[in-house]
């Protein structure tokens, strides 16, 4: 683990550059990351899944799946891809400032 | 013929016993966790002070991870089947129904031919289902002819002979989405794959890609290390990041929400999972996959204090695995003992899992780790045990004695020696800084 500097803010994250504690967070970091990963301006439905995202691993010590939010951030799947584009769950993660959703090994 | 008197007041005349009524308990679903939460139960309350039902759709208990065999003909389907009935111990109460809906306001349980299961405290067992029906063309044209899964008996069993007509070509191993129950399966599938094709001398003449939604097939750090090599070894590709919406079973292809295509001639696919379609039915038990959120490490529900889960059917974030299931079984009973009694809730699970995966050629791995320390290498549960995260041949015996471990041990609801529901650290290369 290692300590990044993001919008002025020190922060934990991991060799990805995950955030590893949720709690560094705010929403200037959230933008900078989403800049650095070809997001020029988070929009009110980016903000949407971002912290839907959030809530639900705060929550829930799970990061949703593709389909989780697909189902229950109000936003369809096809609209979270260019939204996020690539991998929405994973991109949603890192820009919501929470770990890297995992499988089991 | 003169009535005979009221239980209660018989009771009531014996100065020890201070509750006039028995407890209903009801555990729904008589799968892994049903059953072991039946058996323990079943031995830590008397007769007289408590009822003990389990409920049920139907009466073929299945042992699951033997299903992952059947396709490469090492197992038949009639050796992995008992009936449940049989796995519950004497004087437990066994209904043979499909669950209508749980009223959480009435304490009961509607069957769906209207009875009434009022209960004391619920156990929802219920597992998680498949839902091919979730991905866009999966069921259609090609379902069970080159579509296939091994997740179900019926589709492993039509998997079998599908393998075994199969000449090469692009062989496709695709997890939808997670989560899903055993969440290496797929990848022990294709690792199997690779030696069924090897030994019928049709490797050379097969691509065989492994195709999941994250970005890695091995996502956590130190199983990555150790075991990226065996995807090169084995010859299988790896396609990442592709989020399955799509099947076209007519013309061979599997398209990704990004709109990415990849042909197959063959698709093994490992469906979306959700939870029981009783819990979706049931005002505020379930989210909206169907799991039940529940508290990690008391195992209560969130929905209610005398509603309890566990096994596939809740929403925790570790694997849906039998391990995880019998590791709950302990600390759900012993929480149910307590809750009756009055007392706090033992915060006793700690995420342990532990599995084995097969790696083809008579070998597997072993892997332990719990909801903060990742898969470790070392042995379990001491210095002298299997070795983990390195594959062996005594680690598929392993493998392949639990199958009678768990019909005898496990499910009977009797401890393991040395193997509890918190993870052991004896024996693992424990990192400095952890």
């Amino acid at each position: 683990m290692t300590m990044a500097l993001i919008a002025d803010s020190p922060v934990d994250v991991d060799a990805e550059g995950f955030m590893t504690s949720p709690e560094q967070w705010n929403e200037q970091i959230a933008e900078a990351i989403a800049a650095e990963n070809g997001i020029a301006e988070l929009t009110e439905r980016h903000w949407l899944v971002v912290r839907f995202m959030r809530e639900r691993y705060l929550e829930t010590g799970n990061a949703p799946s593709i389909r989780s939010l697909g189902k229950e951030s109000g936003v369809p799947v096809k609209e979270l891809y260019q939204l996020f584009p690539k991998g929405p769950a994973k991109l949603a993660a890192k820009i919501g400032g929470i770990p890297k959703p995992k499988g089991c090994i | 013929m003169a009535p005979r008197p009221p239980r209660a007041n018989l009771r009531a005349a014996n100065q020890e016993v201070t509750s006039v009524t028995k407890r209903q308990i009801v555990i729904l679903g008589g799968g892994t966790g049903g059953t072991m939460t039946a058996n323990r139960l079943r031995r830590r309350f008397d007769e007289d002070e408590a009822d003990i039902h389990v409920v049920d759709r139907d009466n073929r208990h299945v042992y699951q991870p033997g299903l992952l065999f059947v396709p490469f003909g090492l197992t038949q389907l009639d050796e992995l089947v008992r009936p449940r009935r049989r796995q519950l111990r004497k004087g437990i109460l066994f209904h043979e129904s499909e669950v209508d809906s749980v009223a959480l306001d009435q304490n009961a349980v509607v069957l769906s031919d209207g009875t009434e299961l009022p209960y004391d405290v619920l156990v929802v067992a219920s597992g998680a289902r498949l839902q091919p029906e979730e991905t866009e063309g999966m069921t259609d044209a090609g379902w069970n002819k080159h579509v296939f899964t091994f997740y179900s008996p019926e589709g492993a069993e039509a998997l079998r002979g599908a393998l075994e007509r199969f000449q090469g070509g692009r062989l496709v191993v695709n997890l939808v989405d997670m989560p899903i129950k055993c969440p290496v399966a797929p990848l022990e599938f294709a690792f199997l794959a690779d030696w069924h094709l090897r030994e019928r001398g049709v490797r050379a003449g097969t691509e065989l890609v492994y195709v999941t939604p994250l970005d890695s097939a091995f996502t956590k750090a130190t199983c990555a290390e150790h075991l990226s090599f065996l995807l090169e070894d084995k010859e299988i590709e790896l396609v990442t990041d592709f989020s399955a919406g799509e099947v076209d079973g007519a013309s061979g292809k599997l398209v990704s929400y990004d709109e990415r295509e990849l042909d197959f001639d063959l698709l093994v696919t490992v469906p979306l999972h959700g939870g029981a379609a009783y819990v979706e039915r049931s005002q505020g038990l379930g989210d909206a996959l169907g799991f039940v959120p529940t508290d990690k490490a008391t195992l209560q529900a969130a929905a209610k204090p005398n509603v309890f889960a566990l096994g596939d059917a809740t929403d925790l974030p570790t694997s849906k695995a039998g391990s995880v299931t019998h590791f709950e079984a302990e600390v759900l009973a012993e929480n149910i003992g307590r809750f009756f009694a009055g007392e706090e809730l033992e915060a006793g699970y700690d995420g342990h899992t532990n599995c084995f995966i097969e790696t083809g050629f008579h070998k597997a791995l072993l892997i332990d780790f719990n909801y903060d320390v990742e898969p470790l290498p070392g042995h379990f549960p001491a210095a002298l045990g299997l070795p983990l995260l390195r594959e062996s041949r005594v680690n598929h015996l392993g493998k392949l004695a639990f199958q009678w471990l768990y019909w005898h041990a496990l499910l009977p609801g009797r401890d393991l020696p040395a193997i509890g529901p918190t993870m052991p650290t004896r024996g693992k290369e424990i990192p400095v800084n952890a």
